[in-house]
C-alpha cells in the first residue's frame, strides 16, 4: 500500500514533468492580466499624473519640467482654498452626522421592532441610487420656489424661509445634509451587523447588574464595537475626498463657487480651462488627502492584527 | 401561590414599569417613523411628479399629492424628450448604460473571483505582496486616472465609446472584486482544496466542484456593488463620452441642466426615475444578501 502510494506520483513527475510544470504556472498565468492592469492602474497611472502635475502642460500634456510652480499656483488660488476648507466642513458634518442617525436607527431597530426588514430597506434604499438622481431631487427640494419652502409657505406659515442652495454661506450645508441622507443607511447597515455581533451574555450581565439601557449601551455595546466606527468612519472620509457627482448634480459648485470641492476644481482645470498640469497637481492634493486617512489607518489595523496574533 | 399575589393587587412599580416600557417602545417607533419619513418623502416626490401634469406642477409646487394622472411623462423622458438638439428622450443613454454596465459587471466578476481564489488558495512567494497592490486600487482616487485614461484611451480609439467605459470599470472593478471573493475565499478551510488536490484534482476542478457551488453569497455582493457601482458612476462618463454617447447619469446632469425657462419636472422626473429604476430593482431583490455578504467578509 504505502509503497504504491510512493511509486505512482513519483513515476507520473518522471512521465510528464512539463505538464506539472505548467500545472504550477496555471495560477499565475490567470492572475497575470489582473497583476498587469492593476499595477498600471496604480503606479504607472499615479506616477504619470505626478508627472503632469511638475510639468508646464496646458491644452495638452507636454512634458516640460517645471518643478512644483504648479503646486504654488495652485495654493495662491482662492477658488482651490475654498474647496479645500469645503471638504474639511464636509467631511466633518458630513461623517458625525451620518454617523449619528446611523447609530440611532441601528440602536432604534436592534431594540426588537415589528418589521425589521422594512425599516431597514427604507432607511438603505438611498444608497442604491446615484448621487446624481439624489443631487436632482434635492436641489428641487431646495428650490426656494417649488421646493420646501414653497411647501411651507403654503401650509399657512407665509414667512418660512428654507433657501439653503441659494445663498453662498448657507448651500455647503445643503450639500452636507443630502450626503447625509444618502449614506447614514450604510452606518446603520455597519452597526447593525455590529450590535448583533457583540456577546448576548456581556448585555445580560450589565442588566442583572441593574444597568438601564442607555448606560448599558453606552458602557458594554458601543465600546466593543469601537473598531466598526472607525471603519465607517474611513469608508465615509473617502466618498468626502471623492465628492463629486452629489456636488455637480446638487449645486454645480455654485452659487458662484462657494460648494467647490477639490474633485470638481480638477474637472474644471483639466477640462474646462486646459490647465492640465494645474489639475493634475490638484488630483495629486486629493491623493495626499486620502493617503493621509488611510495610511495611518492601514498602519493601525496591521498593528492590531499583530498585538491579536501574539495574544493567541 | 407567591406569583399570584402581585396579579391581583395594584403594584404601583410594575404599572410604571409598564408605563415606562410604554413610553420607550413609543420612542423607539416615533424615531424610525420621523425617518422613515424624511427617507421615503424624495422617492415619493419624484414618483408622484412623474404622473402630474406640468401645469399642476407649476401652480401647487413640488410637493402635492397629486390631483392627476397620466403616463405621457413617462413616455416622453423615455423616447421624444429634447436634450440639446436631438429629441431621443433618454433611452439611448438608457441602453448605453446597461451595455456598459452588463459586461463590466460580468468580467470584473470572473476576475474578482479567479483573482480571490488563487490569492487565497494557491499562494505563492509575493502572492501577499500582489493583494496588496491590487487593494491599493479600491482608494485611488478617479481623478488621478483621468489623464493617462484620456490618453490610453486615444491610442486604443476607445474615445467617446461605451467599450472605453468597461475597460475604465474593469481595470478598477479588479481591485474591487478581488478584495471581496479573497476575503471570503480565506474562510473556506485549506483542507478541503489539500484533499481535493491529494485526490488528483487540479486547479479549475477544485474551482469548479469546490469554489465555485460555496460563492453564491459572495458574487451577489460582488455583482450588486459592480453592477450599482458602475451604473451610478458619473465622473467618467461625462469626461469620456458626449451626446448619443453618453450613460444614462451624465444624460440626466445633461437635461436637468438645461438652462429653459420652465423647468419641466414632470418629465426630469420620470426620466431620474428611469436613471435610478435599474440599481433600485437590484437591491430590493438582492439587498438582504448584499448586507448580510458586506458585513460577513467585505468590510474586515
Amino acid at each position: 500500500m504505502s509503497t504504491h502510494d510512493l511509486i505512482v506520483p513519483a513515476a507520473a513527475a518522471a512521465a510528464r514533468p512539463w505538464r506539472e510544470r505548467l500545472g504550477t504556472m496555471v495560477p499565475i498565468l490567470v492572475l497575470a492580466p489582473s497583476i498587469a492592469a492593476s499595477f498600471i492602474y496604480v503606479f504607472v497611472f499615479t506616477f504619470w499624473t505626478l508627472y503632469i502635475s511638475l510639468s508646464n502642460s496646458s491644452l495638452l500634456p507636454t512634458y516640460g519640467f517645471v518643478g512644483l510652480d504648479n503646486y504654488a499656483s495652485l495654493w495662491a488660488n482662492r477658488r482651490w482654498n475654498i474647496a479645500y476648507t469645503n471638504l474639511f466642513l464636509f467631511s466633518g458634518f458630513y461623517i458625525v452626522g451620518s454617523m449619528a442617525v446611523g447609530l440611532l436607527l441601528a440602536i432604534a431597530i436592534d431594540q426588537r421592532v415589528r418589521g425589521e426588514a422594512v425599516w431597514r430597506t427604507i432607511f438603505l434604499y438611498p444608497l442604491a441610487v446615484s448621487f446624481i438622481v439624489t443631487g436632482t431631487v434635492w436641489s428641487w427640494l431646495y428650490n426656494p420656489v417649488d421646493g420646501i419652502q414653497a411647501f411651507v409657505r403654503g401650509l399657512g406659515w407665509t414667512d418660512f424661509s428654507f433657501a439653503l442652495t441659494a445663498n453662498r454661506n448657507t448651500a455647503i450645508y445643503a450639500v452636507i445634509i443630502t450626503g447625509i441622507w444618502q449614506s447614514s443607511g450604510f452606518a446603520m447597515a455597519l452597526f447593525l451587523a455590529g450590535l448583533r455581533s457583540v456577546d448576548p451574555d456581556l448585555v445580560k450581565a450589565a442588566q442583572i447588574d441593574g444597568a438601564s439601557v442607555f448606560r448599558t449601551y453606552r458602557r458594554v455595546i458601543l465600546p466593543t464595537i469601537a473598531p466598526i466606527f472607525l471603519a465607517v468612519a474611513v469608508i465615509q472620509i473617502q466618498f468626502a475626498i471623492k465628492t463629486f457627482d452629489l456636488v455637480a448634480a446638487l449645486t454645480r459648485g455654485g452659487p458662484g463657487v462657494s460648494t467647490t470641492f477639490p474633485a470638481i476644481y480638477v474637472y474644471d482645470l483639466m477640462f474646462q480651462r486646459g490647465q492640465i498640469g494645474e489639475g493634475a497637481a490638484a488630483a495629486m492634493m486629493m491623493l495626499a488627502a486620502v493617503a493621509v486617512v488611510l495610511v495611518p489607518y492601514s498602519l493601525w489595523i496591521v498593528w492590531r492584527r499583530r498585538a491579536e496574533g501574539r495574544n493567541g | 401561590m407567591a406569583e399570584v399575589a402581585p396579579n391581583a393587587r395594584f403594584d404601583p412599580e410594575e404599572a410604571a414599569a409598564t408605563r415606562r416600557h410604554f413610553w420607550s417602545r413609543f420612542l423607539v417607533y416615533a424615531v424610525l417613523t420621523l425617518f422613515a419619513v424624511v427617507y421615503l418623502v424624495p422617492l415619493l416626490v419624484v414618483i408622484f411628479n412623474s404622473l402630474r401634469e406640468q401645469s399642476e406642477i407649476a401652480r401647487n409646487g413640488l410637493i402635492s399629492v397629486p390631483r392627476s394622472f397620466r403616463f405621457d411623462a413617462w413616455a416622453q423622458a423615455w423616447g421624444s424628450y429634447c436634450v440639446s438638439g436631438t429629441c431621443e428622450g433618454m433611452k439611448r443613454n438608457f441602453f448605453n448604460s446597461l451595455a456598459m454596465t452588463i459586461p463590466a459587471t460580468i468580467i470584473s466578476t470572473i476576475l474578482g473571483a479567479m483573482n480571490g481564489y488563487i490569492l487565497s488558495k494557491w499562494r505563492f512567494r509575493g502572492s501577499e505582496l500582489i493583494f496588496n497592490l491590487m487593494l491599493l486600487g479600491v482608494f485611488m482616487p478617479g481623478q488621478i486616472s483621468l489623464m493617462p485614461w484620456a490618453f490610453l484611451l486615444g491610442k486604443l480609439g476607445l474615445t467617446n465609446s461605451t467599450y472605453g467605459l468597461v475597460l475604465i470599470h474593469v481595470v478598477q472593478g479588479i481591485s474591487f472584486t478581488t478584495l471581496f471573493c479573497r476575503n471570503f475565499y480565506v474562510s473556506i478551510p485549506d483542507d478541503l482544496i489539500k484533499a481535493a488536490r491529494i485526490d488528483g484534482a487540479g486547479f479549475w476542478r477544485i474551482f469548479r466542484k469546490i469554489i465555485l457551488p460555496l460563492s453564491p453569497p459572495i458574487l451577489i455582493v460582488t455583482v450588486i456593488w459592480q453592477f450599482t457601482g458602475i451604473w451610478n458612476e458619473y465622473l467618467f462618463g461625462v469626461v469620456f463620452t458626449s451626446g448619443q454617447q453618453q450613460p444614462i447619469t451624465a444624460a440626466l446632469v445633461a437635461l436637468t441642466a438645461g438652462g429653459t425657462t420652465a423647468r419641466a419636472y414632470d418629465v426630469m422626473s420620470a426620466a431620474v426615475l428611469i436613471g435610478a429604476l435599474p440599481p433600485l430593482l437590484i437591491y430590493l431583490f438582492g439587498g438582504k444578501y448584499f448586507v448580510r455578504g458586506l458585513t460577513q467578509g467585505a468590510i474586515k
